[in-house]
């Protein structure tokens, strides 16, 4: 059991913050690795992107947004509350080493793990570039943080409503034209990454990506998180989640996402039956 | 005299109660249901009480089974369980899983002429009616040496280790990956073959022996083996053969494709038989292929039907003589109504709109035996042919899992990342290292895991008492 020490509503109303107790994992943990939680006896495992590692106080940060049942159901919890399960630090950290100029493009709750990388990317001595984006300004997170950790910050709004208007790949085509990068990172929705991935192409830069298929052990045994890459099968809990965007088949990763499409909605639509109260509108 | 007595000697195995294959298939309850002491006592009494029994060369831990089974038929359980017990920390779960026919009954002697005594039964029997009356008090400890062991893996091989350990007077503590202690037992073995309350049972006994169980401990991520001799005295590794390999045919990357383990996983550990009210799903549909010969290609098959398919069919590029499950488990996937496609290799998953429809497979040639002593199968030019399916499981074998193996230096692997350690002890490239099962012999079976478990514990005991 871990406990929950804070918890704030970072974006209304459906994107959490948590700091969690977790000493051992914070011990370990490095920027671009994950959790495994289960929140009690019927839960599912879901896995979660770290956000902030603090090993002095021996915590660990998550953002979670709250998109189905397993999320919905964390945000109903509170600081002093405790999750049944944590199992981490999961898959490769992220790479850092001095690269020279790095954009990274998050979108959704991506932008909250891309915040620790950013740091580390900075400490390595690159000159660290982020373009965030959202439909909506309202809907952006970490806006703050990212601009504190990145020399630059560029934001991208669907409606205008803030920054540039359009979506992140077309600020990240203004910005290769016109001062490049030695390397790309991206973190968020598969089709944002796929769409980077393709944008950078041309450009022949480097591109990581940070997948996010449908997990349950994270540590190998399934093989439901496996993943094509250049042609080859892999595990995107050991061998990744970090790949390179121009050898990953978008097309298998989107398509299995939605393998439980029907079965989500249906836990969904049960739990809300019995939990209408908890959930804040 | 004697001849009267042989004479009254039945050649076939004692009956044993069985749920009928028609109301099992839809359940996930135990398919069988056990000895009542009667039975066990008139099976015991079968028992020829060989001057030399074969048996127990059979039997990778040597328990002492003529034993036992004397015991069992002067009525004395508790004294039969405690024989078992000298040898073996599972009975429970070996009498229910271990391949008997090809180890205790193959070598005995009643087999000659008729059916073996139903040795497996017997274990098991002995156990159940422990567990009903007995809560493993009396288990001698000797008095702590203050050494310490960590036991990365708690699957046969960890818990058997374990639990001698700490008879020795050592300070245990055991280190498991997932959230559930119990390795394929808990995560991959079904319910209506194993259930779950067996598995805990015993792990419980362990916890009240002393042992700490540590779960959600990913080692080689969250702590390394070099932490661990920091801190332990020594160390063993038995972390299993839990990365499932897949056949790299096309179309295998479609929904609908499972490998064994997620499948029986997602069931088992997970509790997708009960969904919604347990949070994980499981895809069913109505026609499942599960590709593979053994035990575990039987398990998918059988939860298929249990979790609703229509029809199960098991994919095998062999004959039914050189499939590698135990002979009851196919037997009893017969009766529910699994159905065979043998002398088959599929060929290549067949989708549409990313879900799988179809399996194509290829007739296979036995033809002569190969370096395993198995007849190697040739595909058979245009004999392809589709089945129509919505689920395919693949269930061709696991490879070591790579973790521990990867992230510790010094650690000696073999070609193919296995472990290489010493066949008597145990004993790793490095010292204080000691490993056993699945990570060191290739996926096997519970009780070669467990003899595995016992040498290394004997051999750690004996390397602390030296240090
Ligand atoms: C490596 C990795 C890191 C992630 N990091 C974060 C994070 O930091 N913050 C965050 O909010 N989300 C993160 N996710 C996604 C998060 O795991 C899913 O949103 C969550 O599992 C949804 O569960 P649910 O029951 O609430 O919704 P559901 O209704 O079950 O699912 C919503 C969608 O989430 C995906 N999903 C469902 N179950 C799983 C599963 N077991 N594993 C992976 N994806 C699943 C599916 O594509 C599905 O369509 C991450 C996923 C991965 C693989
Ligand atoms: C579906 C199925 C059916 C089977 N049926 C039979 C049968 O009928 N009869 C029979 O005799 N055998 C059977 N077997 C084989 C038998 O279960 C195995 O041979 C046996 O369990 C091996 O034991 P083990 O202790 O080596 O490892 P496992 O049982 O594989 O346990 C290893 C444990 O280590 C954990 N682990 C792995 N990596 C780490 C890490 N880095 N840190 C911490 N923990 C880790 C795993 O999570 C797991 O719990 C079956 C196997 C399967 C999969
Ligand atoms: S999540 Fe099971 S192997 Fe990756």
């Amino acid at each position: 059991m871990a406990k929950i020490l804070e918890k704030r509503l970072i974006r209304h109303p459906d994107v959490f913050y948590y700091r969690i107790d977790a000493p051992l994992i914070s011990r370990k943990a490095k920027p671009g690795q994950f959790v495994i939680i289960r929140l009690h006896e019927k839960g599912e495992r879901i896995p979660l992107s770290l956000a902030d590692i603090n090993p002095e106080q021996g915590t660990i940060s998550l953002i979670v947004m709250a998109v189905g049942k397993t999320t919905t159901e964390m945000s109903t919890l509170n600081a002093g509350d405790g999750i049944l399960d944590i199992c981490g630090p999961l898959g490769h950290p992220t790479h850092i080493e001095k690269y020279g100029r790095v954009i990274l493009v998050g979108g959704g709750f991506g932008v909250a793990p891309l915040y620790p990388i950013a740091r580390s990317l900075k400490e390595a001595g690159n000159e660290v570039i982020v373009i965030m984006g959202a439909r909506s300004k309202d809907l952006l997170i970490y806006e703050n943080e990212m601009q504190q950790a990145c020399d630059k910050a560029l934001i991208t709004t669907d409606d205008g409503s803030k920054g540039i208007k359009g979506v992140v790949t077309t600020a990240l085509k203004q910005e290769l034209e016109q001062n490049g990068a030695n390397m790309v990172m991206a973190v968020g929705p598969a089709i944002m990454m796929k769409f980077v991935s393709e944008t950078t192409k041309p450009f022949d830069i480097k591109t990581i990506v940070s997948l996010n298929s449908i997990m349950i052990d994270g540590t190998g045994m399934c093989g439901g998180c496996r993943v094509s890459i250049g042609g080859k099968t892999r595990f995107a809990c050991t061998d990744g989640p970090d790949f390179d965007g121009h050898q990953v088949d978008w097309d298998i990763l989107i398509n299995r996402q939605k393998t439980y499409l029907n079965e989500e909605k249906e836990s969904f639509e049960a739990w809300k039956k019995h939990h209408a109260f908890a959930i804040c509108e | 005299m004697t001849e009267n007595n042989s004479k009254k000697i039945s050649l076939i195995k004692t009956p044993i109660p069985e749920q009928d294959p028609a109301k099992r298939r839809s359940n996930f309850e135990e398919v069988t249901l056990g000895y009542s002491p009667e039975m066990a006592m008139k099976e015991a009494g079968r028992c020829l009480q060989c001057k030399k029994p074969l048996c127990i060369e059979g039997c990778p831990v040597h328990i002492p089974i003529p034993q036992f089974i004397k015991a069992i038929k002067e009525g004395d359980f508790k004294k039969s369980i405690d024989l078992i017990k000298t040898a073996s920390f599972l009975p429970a779960v070996c009498g229910r899983v271990c391949p008997q026919e090809d180890q205790c009954e193959k070598n005995c002697t009643l087999g000659k002429k008729g059916e073996p005594v139903a040795i497996g039964r017997l274990e098991r029997f002995a156990a159940d009616y422990a567990m009903q009356s007995w809560n493993g008090a009396g288990i001698e400890i000797t008095k702590p040496t203050g050494k310490r062991v960590a036991i990365v893996g708690s699957g046969p091989s960890g818990l058997t280790c374990a639990y001698d350990l700490a008879r020795f007077g050592h300070e245990v503590t055991i280190f498991e990956a997932l959230h559930e202690a119990g390795g394929v037992l808990m995560y991959g073995i079904p319910e209506f073959r194993l259930p779950k309350r067996i598995v805990a049972h015993e792990i419980n006994l362990l916890k009240d022996m002393g042992v700490e169980i540590v779960t959600n401990a990913v080692i080689g991520k969250l702590i390394s083996i070099d932490e661990i001799m920091e801190e332990f005295d020594a160390c063993f590794i038995g972390t299993g053969a839990g990365l499932p390999k897949f056949m790299g045919i096309e179309g295998e990357n479609l929904n609908g494709v499972y490998s064994a383990n997620e499948f029986l996983t997602r069931t088992n550990l997970m509790r997708a038989y009960a969904f919604p009210e347990y949070d994980t799903p499981i895809k069913i549909g109505k026609r499942v292929a599960v590709i593979g010969g053994g035990n575990v290609a039987m398990d998918a098959a059988r939860s298929a039907l249990r979790l609703g398919a229509k029809e199960a069919a098991i994919i095998y590029r062999r004959s039914e003589k050189e499939m590698p499950a135990r002979k009851e488990e196919i037997h009893h996937a017969k009766e529910e109504g699994v159905n065979f496609e043998l002398c088959t290799a599929p060929v290549r998953v067949i989708g549409e709109e990313g879900w799988v429809k179809a399996i194509e497979c290829v007739r296979m040639d036995l033809c002569e035996a190969d370096e395993s002593g198995r007849r190697r199968p040739m595909p058979v030019k245009g004999s392809e042919f589709r089945i129509p399916v919505d689920i395919v499981v693949v269930a061709i074998g696991t490879g070591p899992n790579p973790l521990v193996p990867q992230s510790t230096i010094k650690l000696v692997l073999n070609d193919c990342g296995y472990i290489i350690a010493d066949e008597e002890t145990g004993q790793t490239s490095r010292e204080g290292v000691f490993s056993g099962g699945d990570i060191v012999t290739g996926a096997a079976t519970v009780i070669l895991a467990m003899g595995a478990g016992k040498k290394a514990a004997k051999a750690i005991h004996e390397y602390l008492m030296r240090t």
